[in-house]
C-alpha cells in the first residue's frame, strides 16, 4: 500500500512539474529555433505549389521552399486579426510583385483553435491569398507559449532548420519597413 | 487516492487549454479557470414553443422575441460573462459571418447577464457588431432561468438556441462552458431551417 501511494505521489509530482513547465512556456524568441511541428498541408493545389510542397498529409515549416517564412498566428475570432487581414494581403502583394523576393519569402497563417471550416471563412471573408492552416486542438499554440493573437514569427530557413529572426505580438505596422527588415535579417540583400 | 489522482489529472489536462485571446483585449481578461462544463437543467426542449421575452439591448432598443415571429429565424447566443476568455473569443467570429445569417434568413441575438455598461465596454473591443447584444441583468438572469440555462453561480451557460419563424425551438446546444462551439455546427442547423 505504501509503495502504491509513493508511486502515485511520484506520478502527481511529475505531472505537476510538466504542467508548470507547460504553463511557463514563452514564445520562442529571435535567435531561437521554430518548433519542429507537423502542420496540415493545404488542400488547395495553388497553395501547395506556393509553398513548394506536393501531396497530402502534413508538412513542417522547415520544408517550405523559401529562404524565409512569415508565420501569422491568428484566429478567425480575433478582432485584431480581422483588422490586420487587409494589411497582410498588402504584404503578400508587395512580396509577390517583387521578382527579387517573390520566391524567397512566403507567408502562412496558423488559425489557433480554428477548424478548417473557420479558417476557410476567414480566407473567403478577407480574400486571403496565402495558405491558412488550422490548429484546431491548440497543438502548436501550446508549444509556442499560448501567445495572444495576432502574433508574428519570421523564420530563416537554412540546412533544414528554421531560425527565428522576428517574434512579436501585434500588428506588423509599416509593411515596407517590415519587409526591408526581413530581407536584411534573412540575409537576402 | 484514485479520486485525488483523477481530479489532479483533470485539472492538468484541461487547465492548459488557454484560448488564443485577441490582443484587442490587452490584459483586461479575467480568467476564471476551468469550470464545471454544464451546471443547469434545461426547461425547454426542441419542438417546444420558445417562451417570449423582452430585454434591453446595448443599442438602446428593447428587443422582444415575438417581434421576429413570422419574419426571421432567431439564434440566441448566451455567453457566461463579459471580459472572460472563451466568451471574448466567440461573438467576434459571428461578427464576420452576417452573410451566413442573412442567407438563412436569421438574426442573431447575443445575451449575457452582465449589465448594459459592462456589455457596452466589452463589445466595443470587438469592433462594430452587426447584431443586438441583450442584457439579462435584471431581474437577474430571468430569461436564462426561463430556458433553464442559468448556472448556480449566477452566470449563464454557453448556449445556442435556434428558433424558427413560427417561434419553435429547432436546436439547442448547451455547450461545455470552457469551449467555444464550432461555427460549422450552428451553420448546419441554420441550413436545416430552409
Amino acid at each position: 500500500m505504501k509503495r502504491k501511494t509513493a508511486v502515485l505521489i511520484s506520478v502527481m509530482a511529475m505531472l505537476m512539474i510538466t504542467a508548470v513547465c507547460a504553463a511557463d512556456v514563452n514564445p520562442p524568441q529571435v535567435g531561437g529555433v521554430f518548433p519542429d511541428i507537423e502542420l496540415s498541408k493545404p488542400a488547395d493545389p495553388a497553395h501547395l505549389k506556393y509553398l513548394g510542397l506536393s501531396g497530402s498529409g502534413t508538412f513542417k515549416v522547415q520544408q517550405v521552399k523559401a529562404d524565409a517564412v512569415i508565420i501569422e498566428i491568428f484566429s478567425m475570432y480575433c478582432p485584431y486579426c480581422q483588422a490586420e487581414a487587409p494589411n497582410m494581403n498588402n504584404l503578400y502583394a508587395l512580396i509577390e510583385s517583387n521578382p527579387a523576393i517573390k520566391n524567397k519569402i512566403k507567408i502562412i497563417g496558423i488559425g489557433i483553435n480554428n477548424s478548417l471550416y473557420e479558417t476557410d471563412i476567414f480566407k473567403n471573408k478577407y480574400k486571403i491569398a496565402f495558405p491558412l492552416i488550422p490548429d484546431g486542438d491548440f497543438k502548436l499554440h501550446k508549444i509556442i507559449g499560448q501567445v495572444r493573437t495576432p502574433y508574428f514569427f519570421v523564420v530563416k530557413l537554412k540546412g533544414g532548420k528554421a531560425e527565428i529572426i522576428y517574434s512579436k505580438l501585434g500588428a506588423l505596422g509599416d509593411n515596407k519597413a517590415f519587409l526591408e527588415q526581413t530581407i536584411k535579417s534573412a540575409g537576402l540583400k | 487516492m484514485k479520486k485525488i489522482l483523477t481530479t489532479f489529472l483533470f485539472i492538468i489536462i484541461f487547465t492548459s487549454n488557454a484560448y488564443a485571446l485577441s490582443e484587442a483585449y490587452k490584459n483586461n481578461i479575467y480568467n476564471p479557470g476551468e469550470l464545471k462544463p454544464v451546471d443547469s437543467v434545461l426547461k425547454v426542449k426542441v419542438g417546444d414553443a420558445a417562451p417570449d421575452f423582452s430585454l434591453k439591448a446595448v443599442s438602446g432598443k428593447t428587443i422582444s422575441l415575438k417581434d421576429y415571429y413570422g419574419k426571421k429565424n432567431v439564434v440566441l447566443s448566451f455567453v457566461p460573462a463579459a471580459w472572460t476568455p472563451v466568451c471574448s473569443d466567440q461573438w467576434p467570429g459571428y461578427n464576420i459571418v452576417k452573410d451566413i445569417f442573412d442567407m438563412n434568413d436569421a438574426v442573431l441575438l447575443g445575451i449575457s447577464v452582465d449589465n448594459i455598461p459592462t456589455l457596452y465596454s466589452w463589445t466595443n473591443q470587438m469592433g462594430n457588431l452587426w447584431f443586438e447584444v441583450l442584457s439579462d441583468f435584471w431581474p437577474h438572469g430571468a430569461v436564462a432561468e426561463k430556458l433553464g440555462v442559468l448556472r448556480s453561480e449566477g452566470v449563464t451557460e454557453r448556449a445556442l438556441f435556434v428558433i424558427d419563424k413560427k417561434g419553435v425551438i429547432r436546436y439547442i446546444d448547451v455547450h461545455n462552458i470552457n469551449e467555444r462551439p464550432p461555427l460549422e455546427m450552428l451553420v448546419r442547423e441554420l441550413q436545416k431551417l430552409n
